[in-house]
């Protein structure tokens, strides 16, 4: 199975090493093969699953996290495998038509095998992480094929608009299964199954739900996350067909239908689905009237249909899931029939807009067929499969516990808005007089046509024979979400009941409303002067107003200027410290040590603290550089006193030379000027003054504390036992540490040989003359 | 003196940030100069001072028989002296050579981030 998985991974591999060679015009339809076969390759599965045999396997990937490569083939899986890898053959040979002769047609093949293979990892990972990882990828090559016309700034815009919701949402599923993985300590979610109580008992029940509500809604496309899906319509059609109406937004519904045995049946889940799905449908449903965009009119009926299917799985009872199962295939049928005939309309005819269109079935009869035959399952007409489907909706909600009447008014308010933008998109184009300018419109190919003829007809036989889908699908889906599906018995005629009437009702009523309601521009216009209002705007503004807000915090922090830097380094670090030094010292001044100093000491001191305020206050260069001079003589001094020989003669030499090197360079410098107001030069003192009082209790602090001189002990018992010096400091450099000293005399060797080439450089002409 | 030596210290902390904060290149680099200064007393007298006892093993014996000063702070300070002289060395030929090229050593006009925006 993990080979199933990674085909589309390696077939992309390859593609990127031999692509334009493979995928040229002749080889065209060869990566259809890899849908084709991997459907075949499920479909064998359906005898052992309609047994109710569910197949797993694991593969070890991370074990010490707890996170595998476990895979489980169920009804749910299953039905999404077979639809991921259909649709996909279907949407693989339609591509090597549409793009045909396209420059980057082995680039697009490639994004695609990676999306199919990435979405059929989503589906049968039992492990909630990896099918993070895999959650994520969806949206990673979403991403490129929403921007595949990578000259248009729009279908940029979108497919960034796309790829930051639905990566908002891995980030949430993420968050959520390490939340369930915590409670649970396990991330497999069969395993978590059987801690179901103890689950939703735990307080981190809440945010969990929340989580994975995110995730799948933004994935989903549910309001208010829907409208990157109607932006993600810039991609190419076959695009829209596969990714946006018939696998990935789905893969929203499936998480919410494969944690529902888990973390459903409590009030929150079900509520929350049950709102946001009702907004959603009925939501996008309304807007998809005032369209006139074939593709924007499917936009918005996919969401309203993912709508419908929250909605459904929010209802949580056994014909609810039972409505939702089959509607995902319903829908899958005729929304991909939809757009790839959309797709050939735009291909052939070069515009998509509806009230431009007319006459079409004259130049393409096929699919015109095809859209007459989507339309008609879209509107829930018998004998197709959407009749079977639309009852089971209204099966759904009428016999639902609270408030059936109005949740069946909204579920028919919904499907009668649907039913019309079906029809508008699906009949209009085709039916009427063909005007002039597309009486030149040629034949599409074979394979631009078969693809969308053949999955309307697929509904219709499903519809006739619902037996079909019934053992081999709907009842292993219920199995796999733990609902008992004895008494499935789909069917396409159940005697007079109010189920039917409602039926005829829809129908009845979308019909009437194609005759009433023309699409125009006029009604386009209106509904987009509420976008200001929409999500989408908001999030757009809040996009602006925080790059603005970035870019003066930007201004204000990366300044540019050395000593910002440095006040804003220390000041936090005053602030740090002196918090902690809020509770007060512990050091005691010692009054009696005050006695024992020596006149020399005093003396050096003064001496200090006077070339230290010479420094400082110094008006000239010269002043400041002997100044510098005198403070390190006398810190030299200070080291004689206190038993550092060593230091004391290294601290002199390297003193000397400082002091000769300033003045080397002394006359070749400018004036030196106070550049700095008075105001800047208080601020800077009190800055100065508050750091070194801070590193004055700092050192009082630590002699307060008992020493620890193990190590020095170490060096004055072996110096001269182990390397026979008697000089403990130059054992240690030379000797006990001497790599590092070699070390260090290459910094220095480097540091000299710059130097003398600084010294030893001739300006440039071009230096010399600038400014 | 301890107390002493941690005022001086924290004196020697101060002027040397003072001067960091100026906008000359030269104070800029004199402020380095003390800071490391300041650094070297700072690890001194956090190692203890103690008065006329070398970290010298006495001449006829093999161990040390009376205190003596703890030699790792002075290894460490020697390492420090050494490596900063490197910095302030080139440090200062550095500012010569930069003088020569922009005919300034204020770092405000030196910035030329203004420049790189536009």
């Amino acid at each position: 199975m993990l080979i199933a998985i990674l085909t589309g991974f390696l077939f992309a591999i390859l593609l990127f090493f031999g692509g334009k060679k493979l995928v040229n015009h002749k080889l065209a339809l060869l990566p259809t093969l890899i849908p084709l076969g991997l459907f075949v390759y499920f479909v064998r599965f359906i005898g052992e699953v309609s047994n109710k045999e569910f197949i797993h396997k694991t593969y070890e990937w991370i074990p010490s996290l707890g996170v595998n490569l476990s895979f489980t083939l169920d009804g749910l899986s299953l039905l999404f495998s077979l639809l991921i890898t259909g649709i996909g053959t279907l949407v693989f040979a339609y591509t090597s038509s549409y793009l045909k002769g396209h420059e980057y047609l082995d680039r697009f093949y490639g994004y695609l095998s990676i999306f199919m293979g990435a979405m059929l990892g989503l589906v049968l990972s039992d492990n909630l992480i990896s099918l993070f990882v895999f959650w994520e990828l969806t949206s990673i090559s979403s991403f490129f094929l929403i921007g595949f016309n990578n000259t248009s700034e729009a279908s940029r815009k979108s497919a960034l608009t796309a790829l930051g919701i639905t990566g908002i949402g891995g980030l949430l599923l993420l968050g959520g299964g390490i939340v369930l993985g915590n409670i649970s300590g396990t991330y497999s979610i069969t395993e978590m199954l059987a801690q179901k109580d103890f689950i939703q008992g735990h307080e981190h029940y809440i945010l969990a739900a929340c989580l994975i509500f995110g995730a799948a809604f933004t994935k989903s496309a549910q309001f208010p996350f829907h409208f990157w899906l109607p932006g993600a319509m810039k991609a190419p059609t076959p695009v829209s067909t596969y990714l946006h109406s018939a696998t990935m937004v789905k893969a929203g519904v499936y998480l919410l239908f494969r944690m529902s045995p888990l973390m459903g049946s409590t009030s929150f889940w079900n509520n929350t689905l049950l709102i946001v799905g009702l907004i959603t449908m009925v939501y996008s449903a309304f807007h998809s009237i005032f369209r006139t965009d074939m593709k924007g009119i499917l936009a918005y009926t996919t969401i309203s249909a993912l709508g419908i299917l929250v909605f459904l799985i929010g209802l949580g009872a056994h014909e609810s899931y039972l409505a939702a199962a089959v509607f995902i295939i319903v829908h899958a049928l005729y929304k991909a029939t939809f757009f790839m005939m959309t797709g050939v309309v735009d291909h052939q005819a070069k515009t998509r807009n509806v009230t431009e269109l007319s006459g079409l079935r004259k130049v393409m009869l096929p699919v015109a067929i095809a859209g007459l035959l989507a339309a008609i399952s879209n509107a829930g007409i018998p004998p197709s499969v959407g009749f079977i489907g639309k009852d089971l909706i209204y099966e759904g909600t009428f016999h639902f516990e609270h408030s059936a009447i109005l949740l069946t008014a909204f579920a028919i308010l919904t499907n009668v808005f649907i039913s019309y933008a079906g029809y508008v998109a699906g009949i209009k184009p085709f039916i009427g007089k063909l005007p002039e300018k597309f009486e030149k419109v040629k034949f599409p190919s074979f394979f631009l046509w078969f693809p969308p003829v053949l999955l309307g007809t697929l509904g219709f036989i499903i519809g006739l024979f619902p037996v079909l889908i019934e053992k081999s699908l709907v009842k292993p889906i219920l199995w796999s979400i733990g609902e008992d599906a004895a008494e499935v018995h789909l069917k396409l005629w159940h005697g007079i009941t109010p189920i039917l009437g409602l039926s005829l009702l829809t129908i009845a009523s979308g019909i009437i409303l194609y005759f009433v309601l023309k699409p125009s521009a006029k009604k386009e216009a209106f509904i987009t002067k509420f976008e200001a209002l929409s999500p989408k705007s908001i999030l757009e503004n809040f996009n602006r107003a925080f790059s603005k807000f970035s870019v003066l915090w930007t201004r204000i922090f990366q300044n540019g200027y050395l000593r910002n830097y440095v006040s804003v380094i220390i000041l936090f670090l005053i602030a740090l410290m002196g918090y902690t030094l809020v509770d007060g010292t512990t050091y005691k001044i010692d009054y009696a040590s005050f006695a024992r100093l020596t006149v020399y000491e005093v003396v050096i001191l003064t001496i200090l603290i006077l070339a230290i305020g010479l420094i400082v206050f110094a008006k000239s260069r010269l002043a400041a550089v002997v100044a510098t001079g005198i403070m390190g003589y006398s810190i030299c001094l200070l080291f004689v006193f206190y038993s550092a020989p060593d230091l004391a003669m290294t601290q002199f030499a390297i003193d000397t030379l400082t002091v000769i090197l300033f003045v080397l360079v002394l006359y070749k410098l400018p004036k030196y000027l106070k550049l700095s107001d008075y105001k800047m030069r208080i601020r800077d003192g009190i800055l100065s003054i508050a750091f070194g009082g801070l590193i004055s209790i700092l050192a009082l602090e630590v002699l307060a504390q008992p020493v620890n001189s193990e190590i020095s002990d170490f060096y004055a018992k072996n110096s001269y036992l182990l390397a026979h010096g008697k000089n403990v400091v130059n054992v240690i450099l030379v000797d006990f540490r001497g790599a590092d000293t070699m070390v260090e005399i290459s910094v220095l060797a480097i540091s000299a040989i710059g130097v003398f080439g600084l010294l030893k450089l001739r300006l440039k002409s071009v230096e010399r003359y600038q400014k | 003196m301890e107390f002493l030596l941690a005022i001086i210290t924290g004196l020697l902390y101060a002027a040397g940030l003072y001067m960091m904060l100026r906008r000359s290149l030269v104070k800029l680099i004199i402020g380095l100069i003390i800071i490391s200064n300041g650094a070297n007393l700072l690890i001194f007298l956090l190692g203890r001072i103690t008065k006329g006892h070398p970290p010298i093993i006495p001449g006829d014996s093999k161990i040390f028989t009376e205190i003596y000063a703890d030699p790792v702070p002075q290894a460490l300070i020697l390492t420090a002296i050494v490596i900063s002289f490197g910095l302030q060395s080139f440090a200062i030929i550095l500012i010569k050579r930069a003088y020569q090229v922009v005919k300034t050593d204020d770092l405000d006009e030196m910035n030329t981030i203004e420049e790189d925006y536009k």
